[in-house]
């Protein structure tokens, strides 16, 4: 029980793994209102409003931001269950675990007392709060970004922003032999699965799972060796391309001065 | 350990990406000159794999289940400078595709999982590993403990970056704008859970790894001896040097906390009641405030002193422990074979 437990946990976190990215693939070629856009545009208006997220300091605000973002989404053919589910899974729930003692131990004026004694004070809710909401607002700004731009652009846009070449470089390929290690991976487990009869312990797991990791790590090896020599046979010379599919058009600009002109907003609200 | 955007200010991510800046650009022409061509490749295809590690569910004595992030297994492998720019990659993956991570934080979770992380790593395996056959125990130990005290040091910074937030960013109200917790809360939460679990999972899936390496794939943990003794030492201050200067960072956020933590404060803060001991405690304190500057001075040079006796001892003990280890090595007579003593040349 306990090893097969074991199994199907590793297999299911690794084909979830893929699902999650795969399922992110689709969406980006939906005709929506983010898809339509320049991908250096939305790189650099995700990053304002990241950071316009970061300097607002008033909890509606942050909600408000936050009703905005679930309206892209839906201009941008998003399913809200979906995005809901991306958005909320894990992150703000952990952080708002983590906030909980900050609504008892920050000093500040009573807001629920029992006895004499301070439960909540206004100050622990307020902060409490702002974490969460930014912590999601942040989290579904990049949401937004990976679900309606293609992988390839965010890569030549990184490149357009002088990230450089060795980064974007191996940023992409390393995000396509993810895809091949996990399956490798995968096949690895469902193989042990398939030839598995009764339970192993936990040690035996432990020692297999060293051995799984260290054949894949070998095989990652191997592997870039090959795919050098490859990459040499098709005239590699220590410079990496990114397909650039960048086009600035009316819509783009209009999208910019939009976002341009909420984030000033937000802040001027913010600093009155 | 992946901080999401909203715990740190804007101004500390931007301070966090300007810490890690350097390292990148120094990682990024290490990396060019050591590997040429190979870079790209061998880099995607390690920083692929740290991402699938990171995926592993490892089973744990009590039945539950833990990840890794295997920065010292790329260290000790592909060298330091290259796993810098192989856990970027896997943070900058991760805080796209899966929300792992904020992207205005990427600075800091970089410092921290990609800097900090493989460098002390590096430096510890280094030493506790030197002049050791591919295949010894003793290298064994050192890629364990490597593991164990990087990861430590990284939810060290970690925990750094969340405590100093209360102090620097509050609204008029006391509010804390960011993270709400300061040092003395978010020190012992962050390090305590990484001590006790998060840092025996990664020694436990390192130990694993490089075991099964040692048996199998020796080629691969030899492959990274350096040639270049200077390179070494450059890199044994740096890890040093990054390590000292956290602590003054702390201390000096530290000193604010316990001077907010007055008897009247709390009172006019509203808290509604003074804990009878504190009150006591409060009596016997004479508190002079023209002096309290004066005295704060004399307790943080104390305190930067002993940071620093502090560091002195643990990199004296770390080197003597190398040093016995070394003898041991020497002294046994099966480490004289003769294929492995090519590699200092």
């Amino acid at each position: 029980m306990r090893s097969d437990d074991f199994l199907s946990r590793n297999i299911s976190s690794l084909t979830h793994a893929l699902e999650s990215v795969i399922s992110a693939e689709d969406l980006c070629h939906a005709p929506g209102l983010l898809q339509g856009l320049d991908a250096r545009v939305k790189v650099a208006t995700v990053v304002l409003f990241i950071v316009v997220v970061g300097l607002v300091h008033s909890l509606p605000m942050l909600a408000g931001i936050l009703v905005l973002i679930l309206c892209f989404g839906l201009l941008s053919k998003i399913p809200l269950g979906l995005f809901l589910k991306r958005i909320l899974v894990f992150i703000p729930i952990f952080t708002a675990v983590i906030a909980i003692p900050a609504l008892f131990i920050t000093p500040g004026d009573p807001l629920a007392t029992v006895g004499s004694r301070v439960i909540i004070t206004e100050q622990g809710a307020r902060t409490a709060g702002l974490l969460v909401l930014r912590v999601t607002d942040s989290l579904s700004f990049g949401i937004l970004l990976v679900l309606t731009t293609r992988w390839t652009s965010i890569l030549a846009a990184l490149r357009w922003f002088h990230v450089p070449s060795v980064f974007v470089t191996v940023l992409g390929m390393t995000y396509r032999y993810i895809f091949l290690l996990l399956h490798t991976a995968n096949s690895m487990f469902l193989a042990r699965r398939s030839r598995s009869l009764g339970t192993f312990s936990a040690r035996e797991n432990r020692r297999w799972l060293g051995q799984a990791l260290g054949t894949t790590m070998a095989k990652a090896h191997q592997l870039s060796e090959d795919v050098y020599l490859a990459m040499l046979s098709r005239g590699y010379r220590d410079e990496g391309l990114a397909l650039n599919d960048l086009a600035l058009r009316r819509r783009d600009f209009l999208w910019a001065a939009f976002a341009l002109a909420t984030a000033s907003m937000l802040l001027w609200s913010n600093w009155l | 350990m992946h901080i999401p955007d909203g715990y740190l200010s804007p101004a500390t991510a931007g301070i966090m990406y300007g810490a890690a800046a350097p390292f990148w650009y120094v990682a990024s022409m290490r990396v060019r000159q050591v590997l040429t061509g190979r870079t790209v490749p061998v880099l995607a295809l390690f920083a692929a794999f740290s991402f699938v590690v990171m995926m592993f569910n490892i089973p744990l004595p009590g039945g539950t289940t833990g990840h890794a992030v295997g920065g010292t297994l790329l260290a000790i492998t592909l060298g330091p400078w290259a796993a810098v720019i192989g856990v970027s990659v896997v943070l900058g993956i991760q805080a796209l595709f899966f929300g792992d991570g904020g992207l205005m934080a990427f600075g800091a979770n970089c410092f921290n999982m990609a800097i900090v992380l493989p460098l002390v790593g590096y430096f510890v395996y280094k030493v506790l590993s030197a002049n050791s056959e591919a295949t010894s125990t003793r290298r064994l130990v050192a890629a364990v403990l490597a593991s164990y005290i990087a990861l430590a040091a990284a939810a060290l910074f970690a925990a750094i970056e969340f405590g100093l937030q209360p102090h620097f960013f509050h609204a008029a109200d006391g509010t804390p704008l960011y993270c709400p917790y300061d040092l003395s809360e978010a020190l012992p939460a962050m390090m305590i859970g990484h001590l006790l679990v998060a840092c025996p999972i990664e020694a436990l899936a390192t130990g694993l790894v490089f075991a099964f390496l040692q048996r199998t794939h020796s080629s691969l943990i030899k492959a990274d001896v350096p040639a270049k003794k200077e390179g070494k030492v450059w890199l044994l201050w740096g890890a040093l040097g990054l390590v000292a200067l956290a602590t003054p960072i702390g201390l000096l956020a530290s000193g604010t906390a316990w001077g907010e933590w007055g008897v009247d404060e709390l009172g006019e803060l509203g808290l509604g009641f003074i804990p009878s001991g504190l009150e006591r405690f409060a009596e016997w304190w004479p508190a002079p405030l023209p002096d309290y500057s004066f005295a704060r001075m004399g307790a943080v040079i104390g305190y930067i002193l002993s940071a620093f006796v502090g560091i002195a001892l643990v990199a004296i003990l770390l080197w003597l422990f190398g040093r016995l280890l070394i003898r041991k090595g020497r002294d046994l007579p099966t480490e004289q074979s003769p294929s492995g003593r090519d590699a200092p040349v």
